[in-house]
């Protein structure tokens, strides 16, 4: 079984921009280069009315004001300036942030930045299927706390969590509630006038549209206060300073409104060829579905191939781009961390790939590739001492393992 | 990972997979790793009467380099006697499989099975050399 090129079943880690967005990027770099800030001539105005044009497609989609929209680098950016400003600027209501320990790392590794300044965090184990319990929320919210941040979608498992419910907690607490929804434009609806959410990251890359861009929205009713993390010129009502990459901008508002046009008929599609994926999949012995099924976005599959380790499965099926939840190429050699927050053992933990499809993703895609998979996970269990040991009844929990 | 030619050919075609039955004359199995660490190899060799390694099987649960590091060592302990296959270091199938540094705990963990494997093989059947012994155990 060979193929020219892997096929790419890797959505979450990054789409390819829409050819639609890319022509309409095109112009912006070459023709209409102007600087959007500039008052003093045509070039600047024109890159201006694409930028604002840009910035309502962005709140269209979630249904917010075209002012709550702030441009950013990317979710990384909007993350650090979502925490880090409400962190900074609320400081002196109280020092308590809390998460969840299934956040991106661009979530925890801020938590830990600001628990360097001082700053005192709780971070929450989700419930075994991946989703956060309200009550372990309430439970955790201290009168000094000021910021809850809990993503939307999660990267690894696509579970959605319940964001909604969540807000209504916070609000009524005078929390400020930040989500991270690098994961959900276009694949799961977000209506900010009805979520009582204050602060929300968004990327363009994950939604068919350019690197390097992304956005945060910033409540104004009630209002929502940052410090700033970038100085310079004022850009962006001085929360972020930096001349606008009108091109990055430009694009990222047709993805969004593209996004917006075709979520549903998308959204069905990619969940029929999900389901097929799974289906052909589900009658194997020790496979396992990570994170809960139904709540969870159309396009992810996670699945933990028992008594196979993750690497060795990405590199049996190369004709695949897959990626594993577990870190196994870094050198600390920790299975996913996701994963391990939802109880799953170390075998499973290490045995799991992420199946993310997509826009591009095709029927005979997927039947090529349970087929592939098929195949090679049998010749890799025959490989496998651990599938051995299972055949032969013997239960690897009572074995004594030496650890190395 | 941009694994070396080498490392890909014994993934992709691995040498001698397998199991002996653990009651045949002359076998003796090694075991070593744990599935918490992402890593378990077994080595089985088959020993003749003159203390030649005639025959070699693994089964591996790893990474690549893992699968690669004991397909290899199947290789090279064919033909050996039980003390020269228990010369060979980790430091040489790495060199030979050009691993990168984080996977050199791949190259261990293959010597470490070898010493497994023959000291299960002293144990079984008693060619007990002091020194040898010793050195299974570390």
């Amino acid at each position: 079984m060979t193929r020219k090129n892997p096929i790419y079943l890797d959505y979450s880690a990054t789409t390819p921009v829409d050819p639609r967005v890319a022509q309409k990027m095109i112009p912006w770099l070459t023709e209409h280069f102007g600087n959007p800030a500039s008052r003093s001539h045509p070039y600047g105005w024109e890159a201006e009315e694409a930028v604002e044009n840009a910035r309502a497609e962005v709140a269209k989609l979630v249904n917010c004001d075209a002012k709550e929209i702030v441009w950013t680098s990317g979710a990384t950016e909007s993350d650090n300036l979502a925490l880090k400003g409400a962190a900074h600027f609320y400081k002196t209501k109280g020092k308590h942030l809390i998460t969840m320990k299934t956040e991106h790392k661009a979530v925890l590794d801020t938590m830990r930045e600001l628990e360097r300044q001082g700053f005192d965090v709780t971070y929450l184990d989700p419930e075994p299927d991946g989703l956060l319990d309200l009550g372990k929320l309430q439970a955790a919210i201290r009168p000094d706390t000021i910021v809850v941040s809990v993503m939307h979608v999660n990267n690894e498992i696509g579970v959605i969590q319940p964001i909604e419910a969540i807000g209504e907690i916070t609000r009524a607490k005078g929390i400020i509630f930040h989500v991270d929804a690098a994961q959900s434009t276009g694949k799961a609806p977000i209506d900010l006038a009805k979520l009582k959410v204050d602060l929300m990251s968004f990327s363009a890359h994950k939604t068919y549209g350019p690197k390097g861009i992304g956005a945060l929205y910033i409540r104004r009713k009630p209002r929502v206060r940052l410090e700033a993390q970038m100085h310079g010129g004022g850009h962006e009502k001085g929360f972020r300073s930096g001349t606008l990459a009108t091109h990055q901008i430009v694009g990222m508002g047709e993805a969004f409104r593209l996004a917006r046009e075709e979520m549903a008929s998308e959204g069905e599609r990619v969940r029929m060829l999900r389901d097929r994926l799974l289906r052909g999949l589900q009658d194997m012995e020790e496979i396992y579905v990570n994170g809960d099924l139904e709540r969870r976005v159309p396009h992810n599959l996670n699945l933990s191939f028992n008594f196979v380790e993750g690497e060795s499965l990405i590199m049996g099926m190369k004709e695949l781009a897959v990626s594993s939840g577990s870190a196994c190429t870094s050198a600390s050699l920790e299975p996913s961390y996701v994963l391990r927050a939802l109880g799953r053992n170390d075998e499973l933990a290490h045995s799991s790939i992420r199946f993310t499809l997509g826009r591009f993703t095709t029927e005979e895609d997927i039947d090529f590739a349970v087929k592939l998979i098929r195949e090679r996970i049998g010749k890799l269990r025959e490989m496998s001492p651990l599938w051995e040991m299972y055949k032969d009844g013997i239960d690897l929990n009572t074995v004594q393992w030496a650890a190395h | 990972m941009a694994y070396s030619e080498k490392v890909i050919d014994h993934y992709e075609n691995p040498r001698n997979v397998g199991s002996f039955k653990k009651d045949e004359e002359g076998v003796a199995t090694g075991m070593v790793g744990a599935p918490a660490c992402g890593d378990v190899m077994k080595l089985q060799i088959k020993v003749n009467k003159d203390g030649i390694i005639e025959d070699a099987k693994f089964k591996t649960y790893g990474c690549g380099s893992a699968i690669a590091s004991s397909s290899l060592v199947t290789e090279w302990v064919k033909g050996k006697s039980v003390d020269e296959a228990s010369g060979i270091k980790n430091t040489q199938i790495a060199e030979e499989l050009a691993l990168p540094p984080v996977k050199i705990h791949c190259s261990i963990l293959a010597e470490d099975a070898i010493k497994a494997a023959i000291a299960d093989y002293k144990k079984k059947y008693g060619a007990a050399e002091p020194d040898a012994d010793k050195k299974a155990a570390d």
